[in-house]
């Protein structure tokens, strides 16, 4: 019925960072941008743009006045252009990745025929005349029109036009799995999906409209960045205009082309070109991780963030409890109670009853019975008694919580040993879970059900204390297992016994004391505390309300990753922070090479200020003009790739940096513009 | 030299000695808390109160608190331009002196409220002793406090925590002209006459000279005027030759006073921000920026004149050849300190003339003015200058740790930086376009006492003084023309309230912001090398804005002096 998308959101990313076709669109682009009314978007390069137009007017002037200058003049109207075209490029460049992706999403969302339930009947409609609140059938084969909440049936999905996922996932109605996302394709049974956005307002038109970058607001801080930008603009602006007066009160007068020349590299145009690319890429580095962010304000706040909520389940443990250990009640042999055990859970389909099972195979080397042969019947597990259970003639075995199993013994006659009480409560006390097994009016023992915490994440949060962020575990479990738990995990914190409500409180007194929050969700119940949270990363198998409540989602419904989001939010103000610096460190040297050169004819005592020992005016202040073009198309890979982002405390990360771009940044230009002269020489350039 | 290193030493050390406890001091003033003097100023305080119907508990937004700031300085301005417009009929007016011409009266005006003390008139042959005393003086410590006020009001700004109010204009300003400024006048007044400056309310003597020629002294209330002259950072001489008048100046001892009077209420201020931030640190290290920045600039200066002029030492002067325009009894050393300090403090008191100091040793007075007078500074503009600078390095470099940057807590956003670039580059611009200006028209250019580059130095120089209201001055420029009187003016009110207005509009912004807990992903700005940084932001600000400028003027001149191509 559709074509089929191939080109999945991970497809078209392949590892290599740019192919022909991005570059070829980039180059087009480039000039594409050039276009005023864009480049007004930029205010500095924009300001060079004007310079490059004034130079060039100046330039046709020169044709008919024969100036000696035309050549010299000529060369610097053409780098000032390639300045400001080097800075699109940068843009592009960064944009082209993007824009590849939404043109593979774009195909599958047209393309794509509704069944629209109308009454009894079915209709067919293309998918962007759906509405919110219309119903559509989707049946095996057919691509899912919109996003949705199923609200009849159960489908195996197959998501990978937006995870890049290729095992299909089970979607149905009701509970925690129940939303759909337009532009999947069901692969078996049948849906019935409640759409839930208008056309334009669909994730897949969100995430088009991302990548793309067609709604791209500036971010908070790039808003911040780039008015000091303008203002430092501003007053070099003045000074170089200034300057003219100056001169010729000096008995100098300085050529228009030289005044922009000067101005162009003063004005912070390292930075000022490379900006948007910067915040562009980084959206892009989290899309490559399979996270989208809805906004970049968000991966932004993602550096700020300074306490981290994560769900223990999943995120700090592996998923499920195992069991560990079978403890007997005083006078029960281990293998009595290995037989009560196993047979109870023979029928219990929960991981930690099929945990049970393997630990009494691989421990006793019980082979499991054949159940239909000793006739047994299974009691299941209820949230009303909290056990399950079997019943083999009148031999009834139970296993549940503690207390569960304690009412029930009671009930029978019997009575807990005390030794059994001990047990339960110490393993409570190391962060497990106590369960009992009970045969008729005997409790037999206890198993020890242990949460497995994941390899390595206690280093992960050591390193994240040390970035100054403050992990704090979220967890179902009672205060005493959770501080275990905490404990071997190596978290700051932990809030017990959580329900909704504690977490979106807990994360508003954080709020409180300043701290930016970051926390994952996945049910409905979270979408409160994702909503208010600073950072809140919805898990793409979650319901359609956290992810719409959370302003970020991770397809690969990983919770792990929101550390990975935090190091990406802080390498995009690291990378900023870094070329500014840069930037304006640069202009020592610049300074250096043009005023002497500037004022060599009235003032030929200046040249003492000619500390790198320039050929010829000219030379130095075409050198320095190439020079600060130049250095823009270096630095692209670096604002496109971040810069390198070690985990470590402030005070390391300052150091390193202040020494590698500040300290750079001061003498860079010195070499190159020394290096660009010799060759200018020897090539001839006068 | 090693007795010039020694009363540099013996500067900084009695200043600093006396800034600690000044400034805890002024932090309990400031935070109304109670200090020894209030037995006897709290009776007058509440005075001044019900008389003008302020009610000292109500405090304000940062609007209302510039309105106020505005309507009491506007208020002032009025009054003391009539005052000399009328003085030729008003009484205390011994040599019957005429009233003033109205741009000249404007421009004091606006230069004694604005804390410049730029004067394009001779004081002992303009000015009658009620205009110096009920005019100038009471504009010096009223200028003064204005600027304490606005530096109260923006460290409130970065202490409180989701405020509205930044504290009440009013108070802030009767408190500091109660409690600091008045107590500490009169304690360096009499300090003075014992040195032998006078204050008298006589008519100017004549005197009969050793030679036979008649000569006549002025005289008139000078001991009380200098001392607010130095401590509130306002440089307004009585007389024309300023701090280098015998009368106003008289010993080595009244000369370290003088320097010391200037740097301390500004150094004071500093400990004040440390004590009421609760984070003294955070004070030392903004001292440890001024104190390098103080220590380069002295350095400049001092070897400059000690080096002196080569073309004169061809002639066979002997060293220290750079003497033209200095005081015997200050020499090179007291001389180069006096410079730089009462630059490096936007005071503009001279002992000695600051045109004939060699090209770069007056460099750098110009330069500490154009840095935005921001090491030590005025009373007040020194330190909100230096914050300013602060902010703006914690966003530069702050970034680069990966986090908004905040100071002290308070996040730094598009609104704090906004209006911190708009402090940093108002001043700026005045000098370059007042400068720019006055060199291509004839109405500028006919002032000039030098060609060449030295002339344009005298221009740049006016204006930074002007904008940077520190009000010294070179004096080849004839400044007393209606051109420059309006000119500068306007670039003395642009350099006070273009700057007071957005850090007010910080304070305010800052005050409403929650701190953001400390941790060690936080950028610390605690740290020498913050104080490295805040040092370097400052000096490359400066730097990359008047380099071209400089270049064409001291820079260029001095270069031509050491080759041996200029007189």
């Amino acid at each position: 019925m559709t074509e089929r998308a191939d080109e999945t959101l991970r497809g078209a990313n392949p590892g290599k960072m740019f192919t022909r076709e991005v570059l070829r669109e980039a180059f087009k682009e480039s000039f594409r941008k050039l276009d005023p009314r864009v480049q007004w978007r930029n205010p500095v390069m924009f300001i060079v743009e004007i310079g490059s137009l004034l130079t060039t007017l100046f330039v046709a002037a020169d044709v008919f006045r024969h100036r000696a200058e035309f050549w010299f003049d000529l060369q610097l109207a053409i780098w000032l252009w390639l300045t400001v075209l080097f800075a699109n490029f940068a843009e592009s460049l960064a944009e082209g990745r993007g824009k590849a992706q939404a043109a593979a999403l774009r195909r599958t969302r047209s393309q794509t025929v509704a069944k629209k339930v109308v009454g009894d009947r079915i209709e067919m409609v293309p998918a962007t005349a759906l509405r919110k609140g219309d119903v559509v059938l989707v049946e095996a084969g057919d691509i899912i029109p919109g996003d949705g909440e199923v609200i009849e049936g159960l489908a195996s999905v197959d998501e990978s036009a937006v995870t890049g996922e290729s095992a299909p996932v089970i979607r149905e109605s009701g509970g925690d799995r129940s939303s759909v996302t337009g532009g999947t394709r069901v692969l078996s049974d049948w849906i019935r999906v409640r759409i839930a956005a208008d056309p334009g307002e669909t994730f897949l038109d969100r995430m088009i409209g991302l990548v793309e970058g067609a709604k791209r607001q500036k971010t908070p801080n790039e808003v911040a960045l780039t008015i000091l930008l303008v203002g430092l603009s501003i007053i070099l602006l003045l000074s170089v205009i200034t300057l003219a007066p100056f001169a010729l009160y000096s008995g100098a007068s300085p050529s228009i082309p030289v005044l922009v020349a000067l101005l162009v590299c003063l004005i912070p145009t390292t930075i000022g070109g490379l900006l948007s690319a910067i915040g562009i890429a980084g959206m892009d580095r989290l899309l490559k991780r399979n996270v989208l962010a809805m906004s970049g304000r968000a991966v932004e706040a993602a550096g700020d963030v300074d306490v981290l909520l994560l769900d223990k389940t999943g995120t700090i443990t592996l998923g499920n409890r195992m069991a560990t250990e079978l403890i007997p009640a005083p006078g029960v042999t281990p293998d009595e109670l290995a037989v009560a055990a196993q047979l109870a859970s023979l029928a219990d389909e929960t991981p930690e009853g099929r945990s049970i099972v393997r630990l009494i195979k691989e421990q006793f080397q019980l082979r499991e019975p054949d159940v239909k042969a000793i006739g047994a019947t299974f009691v299941p597990f209820s949230a009303h008694t909290r056990m399950s259970g079997v019943d083999v003639g009148r031999w009834r075995i139970r296993k549940g919580a503690p207390d569960a199993i304690a009412a029930y013994v009671r009930e029978q006659g019997g009575e807990v040993p005390q030794e059994v009480s001990r047990e339960v409560e110490r393993i409570a006390k190391q962060g497990g879970t106590p369960l009992l097994v009970a045969s008729d009016d005997r409790v037999l023992g206890t198993v020890y059900l242990k949460d497995i915490v994941k390899g390595g994440i206690k280093e992960r949060f050591a390193t994240l204390r040390k970035m100054g962020i403050k992990t704090v575990m979220i967890t179902g479990d009672n205060p005493l297992t959770a501080a275990a738990i905490a404990a071997e995990a190596g978290v700051d914190d932990f809030l017990a016994e959580a329900t909704p409500e504690a977490k979106l409180a807990r994360i508003r007194e954080y709020q409180a004391q300043g701290h930016l929050v970051a926390m994952t969700g996945d049910g409905t119940n979270d979408a409160p505390a994702l909503a208010q949270a600073d950072v809140g990363m919805a898990m793409n198998s979650g319901t359609q309300a956290a992810k719409e409540a959370g302003n970020m989602v991770d397809l690969d419904s990983d919770p792990t990753k929101l550390i990975e989001v935090v190091e990406i939010g802080k390498q995009l103000l690291i990378t900023r922070g870094a070329l500014t610096t840069f930037s304006i460190a640069n202009d020592v040297a610049k300074y250096f090479a043009i005023i002497p050169a500037m004022f060599s004819a009235t003032y030929p005592q200046l040249n003492l200020l000619n500390v790198m020992g320039l050929s010829t005016p000219h030379n130095a202040i075409l050198a320095a003009v190439v020079f600060n073009a130049l250095i823009i198309l270096v630095l692209v890979p670096l604002a496109l790739r971040g810069v390198r982002y070690r985990p470590s405390g402030a005070d390391a990360l300052l150091r390193r940096n202040l020494l590698i771009y500040g300290l750079g940044g001061l003498a860079a230009p010195f070499v190159g513009i020394k290096l660009l002269d010799l060759v200018f020489t020897a090539v001839g350039i006068r | 030299m090693a007795s010039d290193l020694l009363q540099m030493a013996l500067l900084i050390g009695a200043v600093l000695l006396a800034a600690w406890p000044l400034g805890r001091y002024m932090a309990r003033v400031f935070e109304g808390q109670r200090t020894f003097l209030d037995p006897l100023l709290r009776p007058v305080e509440r005075w001044i109160y019900r008389l003008s119907g302020v009610d000292e508990s109500r405090e304000m937004s940062w609007k209302t608190y510039a309105a106020s700031l505005l309507w009491f300085n506007g208020a002032g301005l009025a009054v003391l331009f009539l005052l000399q417009l009328v003085q030729g009929w008003l009484p205390l007016n011994p040599q019957h002196f005429p009233s003033v011409r109205w741009d000249t009266a404007l421009n004091t005006a606006v230069s004694f409220v604005t804390n410049t003390n730029w004067q394009s008139y001779a004081g002992e042959s303009t000015m009658s002793d009620l205009t110096q005393m009920a005019g100038l003086t009471v504009q010096n410590f009223l200028s003064a406090a204005t600027g304490a006020a606005v530096v109260i009001a923006l460290i409130r700004g970065l202490v409180r925590r989701q405020a509205a109010a930044i504290g009440n204009f009013w108070v802030d300003v009767t408190r500091c002209t109660l409690w600091v400024l008045l107590p500490l006048s009169l304690v360096v007044s009499l300090a003075l006459v014992s040195q032998g400056v006078i204050q008298n309310l006589g008519p100017y003597v004549t005197v009969r000279t050793l030679e036979g020629a008649g000569q006549t002294i002025p005289m008139g209330p000078v001991a009380s005027q200098e001392a607010i002259k130095m401590l509130g950072t306002n440089g307004g001489g009585f007389f024309n030759a300023n701090s280098a008048h015998p009368f106003e100046n008289p010993t080595p001892v009244s000369n370290m006073l003088e320097m010391w009077s200037i740097l301390v209420l500004p150094a004071a201020l500093v400990f004040t921000f440390g004590r009421m931030t609760g984070k003294p640190r955070q004070g030392a290290v903004i001292l440890g920026a001024m104190l390098l920045l103080f220590a380069l600039a002295l350095a400049g200066t001092y070897l400059s004149e000690r080096a002196g002029n080569p073309l004169l030492a061809q002639m066979g002067v002997q060293a220290p050849t750079a003497m033209e325009g200095k005081e015997v009894r200050f020499g090179i050393g007291q001389s180069a300190l006096f410079s730089v300090v009462t630059t490096a403090v936007s005071c503009g008191a001279v002992n000695n003339m600051h045109d004939s100091l060699t090209p770069l040793g007056g460099m750098v007075p110009m330069l500490l003015m154009m840095l935005g007078e921001v090491v030590f500074g005025g009373i007040g503009s020194g330190l909100y200058g230096m914050l300013v600078f602060a902010l703006m390095t914690v966003f530069l470099v702050g970034l680069m740790v990966g986090r908004t940057p905040e100071y002290l807590g308070k996040k730094i956003e598009a609104r704090e930086v906004k209006l911190a670039t708009l402090a940093v580059i108002v001043p700026a611009a005045t000098i370059l376009t007042g400068a720019a200006v006055s060199v291509v028209t004839p109405a500028g250019l006919s002032s000039l006492g030098n060609p060449g580059p030295h002339g344009l130095s005298e221009v740049l120089y006016a204006f930074a003084s002007g904008a940077g209201n520190n009000g010294s001055a070179f004096g080849g420029l004839n400044a007393g023309t209606l051109y420059y009187n309006l000119a500068i003016a306007l670039a003395m009110w642009i350099g006070r309230f273009g700057v007071i207005l957005p850090v007010l509009g910080i304070a305010g912004s800052l005050a409403a912001k929650k701190p953001v807990p400390e941790g060690p992903g936080t950028f610390r700005t605690d740290t020498s090398l913050f104080s490295l940084l805040l040092a370097a932001t400052v000096l490359l600000v400066g730097a990359l804005t008047f380099f071209p400028a400089l270049a064409l003027g001291p820079v260029v001149e001095h270069i031509m002096m050491w080759l041996g191509t200029a007189a």
